[in-house]
């Protein structure tokens, strides 16, 4: 995999997989897994098999649920959807996020401004 | 909220691990065939697909990881592996296996023994509800025996009557003799003992019956019908545990007694207030019967009101005390027990005196679990020398040290329970076998039993020793190094020397912790050899007692008196006949048994000291008894001549002759032939100075003695005490038979030893002794183990050595003195640290012994060559084994 790739940081994972069902509806793993991929225009290093472990956390949190159904080229697969919980997760999650990055992009830019002095 | 469904969820996932597993291999599976139908549909070929999605995906064996650790227990499932791989190791050692286990079960099963009498003697509250707020009221001790601990049937009223912080107060007859119950179930009457209580006994102390009910003040009143609660045992035992006993009515003492009630098998009189005794039944206490003009006979046992703190009731008692009288008739007893009541927790009456033992006792066993975590430590890091190669392969495929010694704490784990459970086993055979030590002067030993607390206390030293044993091999193993460990290093590298230092330690420790067990021992055996050399004031072997059954009512004193003089001469003259007897006689009470004191009497015309000592206890006797005894006596016995209208006579015994000799300034020698104040009359004659005899205890002279003739004075009760040539047990049956033809009536008692009475006094502490005696031997065995282990090890590592020594001339003795003295010096150094420990420890049980100091130098000399000797011996069979090594084969092996 070449290096340029993002390593994840903890945690993140799980928050992209509850955005992910929030926009997409149900979904089943690899179908996330792609949609991740694509969304960051495969800027992300990320290895499919660990979105499971991310999938079981929050399904045992009960932010999501799961139920077997049929893929659309008619593999059996696994449903994952968001619950309410998730959602106001995500919700709690995505401000949280919004702070930590605007706090980061505020400490970056302060850095390059003083570098003259 | 949404960490606790997710521990929830993860004890379910780990319940259906298997089916999670199967689950997340089709997810697996589902995933990557998606992921090639797309990569197909994109062009690319079939295997160049699969091999970009099996890219894309990671390793399974990742994900599977990820997903089972996100998803349930990884350490739950790495315990699993690690129980898995010690289970199937250990069975490959067996020997090392069933060692380990048994040091470990015999040290775990002592200290799971002790703890359970600790916990029933000293750390359980008593076995009755809210048993904290009871209380034994007496007063300090003194020394005229039970009378001067003992309080009047007036008094208790009066106690009652002004005290407030008590809810009730009740008490018992402190009088009652054993056998004292006669039983007729139409053949010969049957002995028992019973023990006449207040009508609120039960109510006070909580205990409920099992069957029926307890007494209530009517069953206490004058001319009540006799009603009677028997103990849970004599029920069994007697009754066959007849379920409809109640309203049942018997002959006892020649009445007809209904059964009223069945006491539960939990509460035991015995067990609580009389240790070492059998109390079958109890009896309500007529307060306002004659027992009123008894004097002192019964003890107190209050309850206190909720809240209400020891120092409360010790001042209200204190208030209390100047309005008691010892009889209402007579306004001049009033306030005589000021300062004499004294209430304490009736928890610290009970076993408070045998607190210091027991943490000694407790202490022992830990030692003992010190030294079998050594001996463990030392298996296991002989065992971890010669398995480092193992762990060295696993660190270098990746075990982390962690890892290393999760599994090494793992296997210490699984010997410890192991050891835990044999120890169980043998706690269970030992604290059964305590417990039907009936005989034992110990209270509440009947209700020893291994209970919840003491399984908690086997899980917590078992999880404890294991760490502690586990613990050095473990870190030993998992600093190795590993290249040096996987290079196939000989003996004498560097890890090799180190583990010997440690070993080394670990010896000394060991012997040190067994050389301090022994001299606490040795003291205690000392001391108790000490106690038996005491001289008594009689002759206990070759003696033997037994209670005669006989009637002397009479309406008149004198006729009683007469009535009561032909039956003892015709039993003492028949009993004197029987081939073997050497002497028969007739006392009331026994030495080391009850007693009694009836007050102080003083030499006639002598001016009564400012602060009068205990009056002496009284013993009520027939001519002859003095010599069954086998006491001394100076000055002449009772004669069947002194009678009710002669001279009243007494003996006494020499301390109490050497103190009258004192305060009226008489000769020493002088003593027999005076006159003593007794009241109105013509005052008591000394017909002569027996012996001190011990009285209350075995340890100590106690109170003085009196003798009145059973002519002259009445007694309470009549012990034949015989003594023999034979064997007295040999005479049992041809006394009892003489007994039966003088009297059909007479119970079919015991014939008891005068030595057992002696034995009774010294049982608990030939009980200490025997167990802290028992621990030692087994400290010094677990030692000896030790050494013989480290020592065996160390020459089969040095065999080369050895061989390279021998081929270069050293002979056999040579080899074998090395060895040995080698041994030796570890023990050496060992003994000293112990005797040193020692020198401090003994202080501590300074207290328990007898006539022994705690620095005795002729125990620490013995205890201290006996471990050398033991250590030498221990050393001498891989010494042995050493002069034997062949050079040729020590050289070429390897």
């Amino acid at each position: 995999m070449s290096p340029e790739k993002l390593d994840l940081l903890q945690g993140t994972l799980d928050l992209m997989v509850l955005q992910t069902l929030a926009v997409m509806g149900s979904m089943h793993g690899y179908g996330i897994a792609r949609r991740i991929e694509q969304v960051s225009a495969d800027e992300v290093l990320l290895n499919q098999g660990t979105i499971y472990a991310s999938l079981v956390r929050l399904e045992q949190r009960g932010w999501i649920s799961s139920s077997w159904g049929v893929s659309g080229n008619n593999r059996k697969a696994r449903f994952y959807a968001i619950t309410k919980g998730g959602r106001r997760q995500l919700a709690a999650d995505a401000r949280h996020w919004e702070r930590l990055t605007g706090v980061m992009d505020r400490v970056l830019s302060m850095d390059t401004d003083e570098e003259p002095a | 909220m949404s960490r606790l469904r997710r521990a929830f969820a993860r004890i379910v996932s780990f319940v259906f691990r298997n089916r999670q597993e199967a689950n997340f291999e089709d997810e697996m599976a589902a995933h990557l065939e998606m992921a090639i139908d797309e990569n197909i549909e994109r062009g690319m070929s079939v295997v160049e697909a699969r091999r970009q999605a099996m890219l894309r995906f990671g390793t399974l064996d990742q994900a599977r990881y990820h997903h089972r650790e996100a998803r349930s227990f990884m350490r739950v499932d790495l315990l699993m592996q690690d129980l898995k791989y010690t289970v199937r190791t250990l069975r490959r050692d067996p020997g090392f296996t069933i060692v380990a286990v048994l040091i470990l079960g015999l040290a775990i099963g002592a200290n799971i023994a002790v703890f359970s009498v600790v916990n029933t003697l000293m750390l359980r509250p008593l076995p009755f509800p809210s048993a904290q707020q009871l209380v034994w009221i007496a007063p300090p001790p003194a020394k005229c025996g039970l009378s001067c601990a003992t309080y009047s049937t007036d008094a208790y009223d009066e106690f009652r009557m002004y005290t407030r912080s008590y809810q009730d107060v009740t008490g018992y007859f402190a009088f009652s003799s054993p056998g004292n119950l006669s039983l007729k179930l139409g053949g010969a009457p049957i002995p028992a003992t019973s023990i006449d209580v207040i009508a609120n006994f039960f109510n006070v102390l909580g205990v409920t019956p099992a069957m029926g009910r307890t007494f209530t003040p009517d069953d206490a009143r004058n001319g009540a019908a006799p009603v009677i609660v028997l103990s849970n045992a004599w029920w069994r035992r007697q009754f066959n545990a007849d379920p409809s006993i109640i309203g049942k009515a018997f002959d006892m003492n020649g009445q007809q007694t209904t059964v009223i009630g069945v006491l539960p098998a939990d509460f035991d009189f015995g067990a609580v207030f009389s240790p070492g005794a059998k109390v079958d039944a109890i009896t309500p206490l007529n307060l306002y019967g004659p027992p009123r003009n008894w004097g002192n006979i019964i003890t107190l046992i209050g309850r206190l009101k909720p809240g209400v703190s020891m120092g409360q009731a010790v001042s209200d008692a204190e208030a209390a005390a100047p309005h008691m009288c010892w009889n209402n008739n007579n306004p001049n007893t009033c306030g005589t027990y000021t300062g004499a009541v004294v209430p304490v927790a009736l928890k610290d009456y009970v076993s408070g005196k045998l607190r210091r033992a027991l943490v000694v006792l407790w202490s022992a066993v830990a030692m003992i679990l010190l030294i079998a975590c050594v001996n463990l430590s030392n298996l296991l890091l002989a065992r971890a020398a010669s398995r480092s190669k193992e762990f060295a392969m696993r660190g270098a495929l990746g075990a982390g040290r962690g890892r290393i010694i999760r599994q090494l704490l793992t296997e210490s784990l699984v010997l410890s329970s192991g050891g835990a459970l044999v120890g169980l086993l043998l706690a269970d055979l030992l604290v059964s076998w305590l417990a039907h030590q009936g005989s034992v002067a110990l209270p509440l030993l009947g209700l020893l039993q291994i209970d919840r607390t003491a399984l908690a206390w086997t899980v917590l030293i078992a999880v404890s020793s294991a760490v502690v044993f586990g613990f050095v091999p473990g870190l030993r193993m998992a600093a190795g190094n590993l290249y040096e460990a996987l290079k196939d290093s000989g003996p004498g590298a560097g890890l090799g020397r180190k583990h010997e230092r440690t070993r080394s330690i670990l010896v000394i420790s060991e012997v040190a912790l067994a050389c301090m067990l022994l001299v606490g021992a040795g003291l205690l055996l000392r001391s108790f050899l000490h106690v038996l050399d005491v001289d008594l004031g009689f002759q206990p072997d070759r003696a033997a007692a037994i209670k005669v059954d006989y009637n002397d009512n009479a309406p008149t004193n004198d006729a009683s008196v007469e009535k009561r003089t032909a039956i003892f001469q015709q039993v003492i003259s028949r009993v004197s006949a029987i081939p073997g007897v050497e002497a028969a006689g007739i006392s009331d009470y026994l030495p080391l048994d009850r007693n009694r004191s009836w007050g102080l009497p003083l030499p006639k015309g002598v001016k009564p000291p400012e602060k009068q000592p205990d009056g002496p206890l009284v013993y009520v006797v027939t001519p002859g008894y003095i010599r069954a005894l086998g006491a001394r006596l100076k000055g002449r016995d009772f004669t069947w001549n002194d009678g009710p209208h002669s001279q009243p006579v007494v003996l006494i015994d020499s301390g109490y002759a050497h103190y009258l000799a004192q305060l009226a300034n008489w000769h020493d020698d002088n003593v027999v032939g005076q006159l003593l104040d007794n009241g109105p009359g013509p005052g008591l004659r000394i017909a002569g100075v027996v012996d001190t005899v011990r009285e209350e205890s075995t340890e100590a002279p106690t109170g003085w003695q009196i003798y009145y003739p059973m002519t002259q004075a009445t007694p309470s009760a009549a012990e034949l005490v015989v003594r023999t040539q034979l064997p007295p047990a040999a005479l049992a049956g041809s006394v009892l038979r003489t007994l039966r033809d003088i009297n059909p009536n007479q119970t079919a008692a015991e014939f008891r030893p005068l030595q057992l009475l002696v034995d009774h006094a010294n049982s608990p502490r030939r009980f200490f002794m025997l167990l802290v005696a028992a621990f030692a031997t087994l400290g010094l065995l677990l030692a000896a183990l030790g050494i013989y282990g480290v020592i065996s090890y160390t020459v089969t590592r040095q065999t080369q050595e050895i061989g390279i020594r021998m081929a270069l001339g050293a002979t056999a003795a040579i080899v074998q003195r090395k060895v040995l003295v080698g041994t030796v010096r570890l023990a050496l150094i060992g003994v000293i640290v112990g005797a040193v420990a020692s020198l401090f420890a003994a202080k501590l049980i300074a207290t328990l012994l007898f006539a022994t100091s705690p620095w005795d130098l002729p125990t620490y000399l013995g205890m201290g060559a006996l471990l050398i000797a033991v250590a030498a011996i221990s050393g001498f069979l891989p010494a042995r084994r050493a002069s034997r090594v062949d050079p040729m084969v020590a050289l070429r092996s390897n």
